[in-house]
């Protein structure tokens, strides 16, 4: 059985496309227009993250990696090709490649850079096993995708948003409203902005060359397809060594003059079939007979990652502790700055060890959440940390009725939330600062914290005169930043949240009857 | 579009049949019969039925929405809809009663009802969760949204004390009249909340009022030209504490009731009497009464009182 009709790579092109739009829709969705719960399936099968929630939030059904790693030993990396965005990504770039210049798009036989990738795949996969995930936080091409949407192909959809959306208001309609953008800290861009720059020119230039070299996922597959069932082969009777399929490869992967494909490489994406005039290539189950002269490649491989492996365990624990210990590093500043000692982490994240431990920053809960309260943090739990969300409550407050991003989390970083137990979760704690508060500085009325309080843990007590002063009931704060947010003064706010570094449980706000009252017109 | 045309035309034969069912002697007025002279009222008070029949006893003693709507006229509506929360939480105004105006509006002849907030929670969830996104829309009228500050424009306020300047929602300047729909309730801020400090929701920056004496800033913008037309607060489910937000229904008092006013003054003065406090004691009506804004003496009003 084998297959060599050009519909392969067609169908593929659609596949792909479709993905990429639904993916790019997910991350961009700012009307909140597909629910959460069709995050989980759509999700489901993303390697890295899917590996993360079974194994590090040993969420049973997880299991996407599993399918992904059976795909793989039968199809080789089709993952690469159909389901990855990144990857999918990468091929859109480079067909742009082709259209500005044509050689582009004649990519020819390369040699693998083995020792590189290698100790790559060995680096993320030692420190994940030693319990830091910030290596795969800026390789996982999943997260890395999430970003480059999240940061910037959103902020350019609402942008023509926000324009037609004034276009359409002169026409007194209202079906798009305008929404403002709104910037991230700027050191969270660095990763982001060095990677579009880095996969996009190695895309436009080279294809796949990011997906055989730097990405650690696309290097495992990598890995395993070297035992899978069907994959790329030359009918050698047919073959004219014309090298048309090299020169369509993106994976440069294909040594047409010894008819041979380097299957790590390949990608399943059947441009080579597509290319082949002589109808000499085909996908289909591996042939037995193999010839000699290629086993060093796989001999390479295994030494690096021996060496690759080494070296991890001697350095690799130190980075693993720097992480733990600077998490959340109090700071000790004396004025009436806000002294927040933790930084505070989404619902659902159980606390901020579990939460930086699993989160590989894909930015989805960022793009999600509708009051744009969370937001990708920069030095908040540590420089390995960075860009791992965190509750920003000077861009926004956790909506009381919301539970959107405990459905999201691919990676089991934020766990499932029921909305009644969100109610009651404290992810910290109001601390109010008597010495910035309009109340006491002014003499005036304010009070907006406590306006704002869904609990009224936040409540105002009797001050000097006639006016009302906030105050704090710990037990039932659930620290969503209401009050933070809605305080006017600046540049401290006169009450802030200090993080649960694991959150808690709340009280259940006090109800108690009113007196009745009279049942005529007071006046 | 189809709807609107429906109840334009259905109004009169539809709400005189319809509503003459229901309010008996009241359905007269609805379809539209002149009213009985010297409806010279400072406030309308209705209490003891639901707000949508409260409202439409209490503005036929004030000559009906024709007096105060013409044809062809641009109205905006401003409910208060600024927390995420179901409607007999009583956080948000009655959407029933919304949409009573809304109709009332376009039976007078408006050209179009818009009705928009600028909430505190997320204002997706506050437009649809309090129910008058969608009640707004089966009356037939336009929610738009006023949650970007580009909607926003800045106007100059003669006399203010404390707030000279600040923007407001393009709405309010380009329609032609002006219905403020409060829903009254305790309020940790204002004491209270009502026509007055509904406004709060009319502008961009609360955090400058907040900042600069909170109670002069509602009464000054209360000085700002563009004054509502009418005044109409629902009392239905008030907030007797833990306001504006509310913790839960306990907080609320049934009071079943309903005021109608022009003086935005007058109108949180009855408010404030019917939470059992005296005007004088909710510093922003003493201030807006002291700058002549209104009255707050409800001793000295013309007052009608109705009880379903």
């Amino acid at each position: 059985m084998s297959m060599k009709s050009s519909a392969l790579k067609h169908i593929r092109t659609v596949f792909s496309a479709l993905v990429l739009l639904l993916f790019a829709f997910l991350f961009i969705d700012f009307r909140g227009i597909l629910g959460e719960k069709t995050f989980g399936p759509i999700l489901y099968l993303q390697f890295a993250p899917s590996l993360l929630k079974f194994v590090v939030a040993g969420v049973a059904t997880a299991t996407g990696f599993i399918v992904v790693i059976i795909l793989t030993l039968l199809t080789g990396r089709t993952y690469c090709s159909f389901i990855c965005p990144l990857g999918i990504l990468q091929d859109g770039i480079s067909r742009a490649g082709g259209l500005f210049k044509r050689r582009f798009r004649r990519y020819g036989y390369k040699k693998p850079y083995t020792v590189l990738r290698y100790f790559i795949l060995v680096l993320t996969a030692g420190i994940l096993l030693l319990g830091g995930v910030y290596v795969l936080t800026i390789l996982d091409p999943y997260s890395t995708f999430g970003r480059f949407m999240t940061y910037f192909a959103k902020p350019a959809v609402l942008f023509v948003n926000n324009l037609l959306a004034a276009l359409l208001g002169k026409f007194d309609i209202y079906t798009l409203y305008r929404v403002d953008i709104k910037p991230y800290e700027l050191a969270a861009y660095f990763i982001p902005t060095a990677f579009l720059l880095l996969i996009g020119f190695l895309a436009f230039r080279y294809g796949r060359l990011y997906c055989n070299t730097v990405c650690p996922v696309g290097t495992f597959l990598g890995l395993l397809s070297k035992f899978s069932l069907f994959r790329i082969r030359f009918d050698e009777d047919k073959c004219t060594r014309c090298g048309r399929c090299a020169m369509a490869c993106k994976s440069s992967c294909i040594d047409f003059l010894n008819k041979h494909v380097d299957v790590s490489r390949c990608v399943s994406c059947f441009n080579c079939i597509d290319s082949c005039k002589d109808d000499a290539m085909s996908y289909g189950p591996v042939r037995l007979k193999r010839k000699t002269g290629k086993e060093s490649d796989t001999d390479a491989t295994r030494r690096s990652f021996i060496t690759g492996s080494l070296v991890l365990l001697a350095g690799g624990t130190q980075l693993v502790r720097a992480q733990n210990t600077t998490v959340p590093s109090p700071t000790k500043d004396s004025t009436v700055k806000e002294d927040r000692l933790y930084p505070v982490s989404p619902p659902g994240s159980i606390g901020i060890a579990s939460f930086t431990s699993r989160c590989t920053a894909c930015n989805l809960c960022v793009t999600a959440c509708p009051t744009n309260v969370i937001q990708p943090s920069v030095s908040e739990y540590g420089f390995a940390g960075i860009m791992q969300p965190r509750m920003d409550f000077h861009t926004g407050f956790c909506n009381y009725e919301c539970n959107r991003c405990t459905d999201v989390c691919p990676t089991g970083a934020i766990m499932p939330l029921m909305i009644e137990a969100k109610k009651l979760t404290q992810l910290g704690k109001a601390v109010f600062i008597k010495d910035n508060c309009i109340v006491n500085t002014e003499k005036t009325a304010c009070g907006a914290c406590s306006e704002h309080c869904p609990t009224k843990a936040c409540h105002m007590v009797p001050f000097e005169g006639n006016l009302l002063i906030p105050e704090v009931k710990d037990d039932i704060c659930i620290g969503c930043g209401a009050c933070e947010y809605a305080c006017p003064t600046k540049p401290y706010k006169a009450i802030f949240v200090d993080g649960n570094p694991i959150h808690e449980a709340a009280l259940m706000p006090e109800t108690k009857e009113l007196e009745s009252l009279p049942s005529d017109f007071p006046f | 579009m189809k709807r609107r045309n429906f109840l334009r035309s259905s109004v009169g034969a539809g709400l005189a049949a319809g509503a003459y069912m229901s309010f008996g002697r009241y359905g007269k007025a609805l379809a539209g019969t002149p009213l009985p002279a010297g409806a010279n009222y400072d406030l309308v008070a209705v209490m003891g039925g639901e707000p949508a029949a409260m409202f439409d006893m209490g503005i036929q003693a004030l000559g009906g929405m024709g007096t105060f709507v013409g044809k062809g006229q641009k109205v905006l509506v401003k409910p208060n809809i600024g927390w995420d929360v179901v409607p007999d939480k009583g956080a948000n105004t009655n959407p029933a009663l919304v949409r009573r105006i809304i109709e009332h509006c376009y039976r007078a002849g408006a050209k179009e009802v818009y009705v928009f907030d600028n909430t505190c929670d997320n204002w997706i969830k506050c437009y649809k969760n309090s129910g008058v996104e969608q009640a707004v829309k089966d009356a037939g009228g336009k929610i738009v949204p006023g949650n970007s500050e580009s909607y926003y424009q800045e106007v100059t306020i003669p006399n203010g004390k404390k707030l000279t300047k600040t923007k407001v929602h393009e709405l309010v300047l380009s329609s032609d009249v002006f219905i403020n729909v409060p829903v009254l309730k305790h309020h940790s801020s204002a004491m209270m909340t009502g026509a007055l400090k509904n406004m709060m929701g009319v502008i961009w920056d609360r955090g400058y009022w907040h900042r600069n004496n909170l109670n002069q800033c509602i009464a000054d913008y209360a000085l700002y030209t563009k004054k509502p037309t009418l005044n109409v607060m629902d009392a239905y489910n008030v907030m007797m504490r833990n306001g504006p937000r509310g913790v839960s229904k306990e907080d609320l008092s049934n009071m079943k009731s309903l005021m109608i006013s022009t003086d935005w003054v007058a109108i949180d003065a009855a408010g404030a009497k019917m939470m059992g406090k005296e005007p004088s004691s909710i510093e922003h009506i003493a201030l807006a009464a002291g700058m002549g804004i209104g009255k707050m003496d409800l001793s000295t009003m013309n007052i009608h009182r109705m009880k379903m």
